[in-house]
């Protein structure tokens, strides 16, 4: 009725003014984070570009358009071999840890799963070496891989096998296991270096709890009905595994996969501390590079050079998910 | 990720691998497992308190035949570092980045799950891409912009803070419990007069303190771990924190392994023992958001 009496110009005015104020009210809600947000990552990650195309080392030099891309891409240049290299050792650090860490985490994960006594505690044991500081932990692991008295020297010489020098060690282990068999095998297969894959063993060691936690909660996402329908339908467990968790897992083993590799490609703190990218420049990954370049160069056109890097770098990691998201992603069931 | 739900209860058995292998064989496989993820807390504990000659002795000693308490005490007096003085800042540099991304994504996250306004599609989407940019892209830019030239934060307190206010996963978790809360409480509230601000302090918070909880743990384990940005962006050893001050201590102490597994506990200790007692809130929020640190 009152609303009968108040002028049609008036009412829509008044509709607008408490429009404006909630939306008002909203963004005042909003602004803190945006801001944060706005004013460290989103201006940082087009500056990075507009980095990338000057000669910028302890002061701004010229613009230089190009030219740094043009330094690290040319193969007759120096930057390209340590870039070519960085990028080799960034494969195989992928290689190395990411699918031992997903198959682990897997197994564990089903073996959880089926009603295990103590699962909680064993989920809390597997899941300690994750919430622990990289820096402490890779100290711990620094005197474990010890070149004289560590630890896993001592493991390996119980089944017969000499010490290593581990994170010391530059040379690729196919080439060690071959030699050790009396097979010489040219530098070109030489492998990953011991000391990359002693980086690896600790990312596998940090990284296997997280991975635990997710594959848990997706199998605890999949319905119990759909077991109890297969099985009363007379389906064998392995049929059970391939038919029903595997495809219902499929969209929990994508993100997995997807967040490890991109996790592996951009570790920095890990490597850092074990091996600071040596020995011989074997563990040094594009990361590391990019570090060395930006801080090592910094007189000569330490930023230009490592902005350009590192955006080379993001169009590569974002290739690698894409190509990730059409290959695997199509065998991907989403219910 | 968001679709976690609780650990199952009942002892039903969905998929029974373990016909494939006995019971025993399977805890078998389970205690060797959690062996080798314990192991190296146990052995940087033993070493720290082992004497210099039986920590570097081959074969290696798995129990200390003594206890070398004072180890602790001389790597906490090791010269040139400051432990202390590390600790404070760690501590107060966790807390106040806390509680200040605490505030953050508890407005955000409120308005995106609670507040209709223009944009609140585009704007999460905006949000959602932006975890897309990758640290290695702007740190470089980030250094830049704390030099002199600009904020002028290079070698403070504020420059180890203020990036850190804010979290776009923090955000997704508290909208998600914001959005589970009823529309019904909201109404009532709002009929009692109630504004969107008296809403979320009395009624909204109170309702969502799990979700609090958790994310207050994640981001105080993360200030807590943090060593690559305030490793490049400070240089004064008094306002550094424990993870830069565990390295110069590595670097410093050479092959004393003794001490450096001291200077490790130090650092790992505290945040264990938090873990331990409040692991749920931790696995939780970690399932429920796949944050990789």
């Amino acid at each position: 009725m009152a609303a009968e009496v108040i002028p049609a110009k008036i009412r829509v005015a008044s509709r607008r003014r408490r429009i404006f104020l909630e939306n008002f009210e909203a963004y005042l809600f909003l602004a803190p984070a945006l801001i944060l947000i706005g004013l460290f990552q989103v201006v940082p990650g087009i500056a990075a570009f507009v980095m990338s195309l000057t000669r910028w080392g302890v002061i701004y030099e010229r613009w230089a358009w190009f030219e740094n891309y043009a330094a690290i891409l040319d193969p007759s240049g120096a930057r390209f071999g340590e870039f070519v290299n960085a990028l080799g050792v960034t494969v195989w650090y992928v290689l190395l840890t990411v699918p031992i860490e997903m198959a682990i985490a897997l197994i564990v994960a089903f073996v959880l799963y089926q009603g295990t006594r103590g699962r909680g505690a064993y989920r809390v044991v597997y899941f300690m070496p994750y919430i622990t500081s990289v820096v402490a932990a890779a100290t711990i692991f620094e005197w474990m891989f010890d070149a004289n008295f560590g630890f896993l020297n001592y493991v390996i010489g119980l089944v017969g096998v000499g010490s290593q020098a581990w994170l010391r060690e530059p040379r690729g282990i196919f080439q060690m296991i071959g030699s050790a068999f009396g097979a010489g095998l040219p530098d070109s297969f030489a492998g990953p270096s011991l000391s990359l894959v002693a980086v690896s063993i600790f990312t596998i060691w940090h990284f296997i709890g997280f991975q635990t936690v997710i594959f848990l909660a997706g199998l605890t996402n999949i319905s119990r009905e759909l077991y109890e329908a297969a099985r009363i339908d007379g389906a064998r467990e392995r049929q059970i595994l391939r038919r029903i968790t595997l495809p219902l897992l499929s969209p929990t083993l994508f993100f997995v996969g997807i967040i490890a590799t991109v996790g592996a490609m951009r570790s920095f703190s890990q490597i850092y501390v074990l091996t600071n990218g040596g020995p011989l420049d074997t563990t040094r990954t594009v990361p590391l590079l990019i570090f060395h370049t930006f801080f090592e160069r910094t007189a000569v056109n330490g930023i230009g050079l490592g902005a350009a890097m590192s955006f080379i770098f993001v169009l590569i990691i974002i290739a690698i998910t894409l190509f990730q998201f059409r290959v695997l992603g199509r065998r991907v069931f989403y219910d | 990720m968001t679709r976690t739900s609780a650990v199952p209860t009942s002892r039903s058995r969905p998929l029974n691998l373990g016909k494939i292998g006995p019971s025993l064989a399977k805890h078998a496989l389970l205690i060797l497992g959690a062996a080798v993820a314990a192991f190296p807390f146990y052995w940087m504990i033993t070493t720290s308190f082992k004497e210099f000659g039986e920590a570097a002795k081959s074969p290696p000693v798995l129990w200390p035949t003594s206890w070398h308490l004072e180890n602790w005490v001389e790597a906490w007096q090791y010269p040139h570092t400051l432990w202390a003085n590390a600790f404070a800042n760690t501590i107060f540099i966790a807390t106040m980045t806390t509680l200040g991304e605490l505030t953050t994504s508890v407005l955000a996250g409120y308005a995106f799950a609670r507040m209709r306004f223009r944009g609140r599609g585009v704007l999460f989407a905006l949000l959602l891409a932006t975890l897309f940019i990758p640290t290695e892209a702007t740190i470089i830019p980030n250094f830049v912009l704390m030099s002199r030239r600009y904020l002028g934060w290079y070698d403070t307190y504020t420059a180890q803070i203020v990036p850190f206010l804010v979290s776009i996963f923090s955000i997704f978790l508290l909208r998600q419990f914001f959005l589970g809360l009823p529309q019904e409480l909201h109404d009532a509230a709002r009929i009692d007069g109630a504004g969107h601000l008296r809403f979320l302090w009395s009624i909204g918070l109170p309702l969502v303190r799990p979700a609090l909880v958790t994310v207050s743990l994640l981001t105080f384990l993360n200030a807590w771990n943090a060593f690559l940005w305030p490793l490049i962006i400070t240089s004064r050893p008094e306002i550094r924190p424990i993870q830069v001050m565990l390295v110069q201590f590595t670097t410093e102490g050479g092959s004393r392994y003794h001490l450096l597994m001291a200077g490790a506990a130090f650092v790992i200790l505290p945040t264990l023992v938090v873990y331990l007692i409040a692991q749920r809130y931790f696995i939780e929020g970690i399932a429920r958001t796949g944050i990789r640190g």
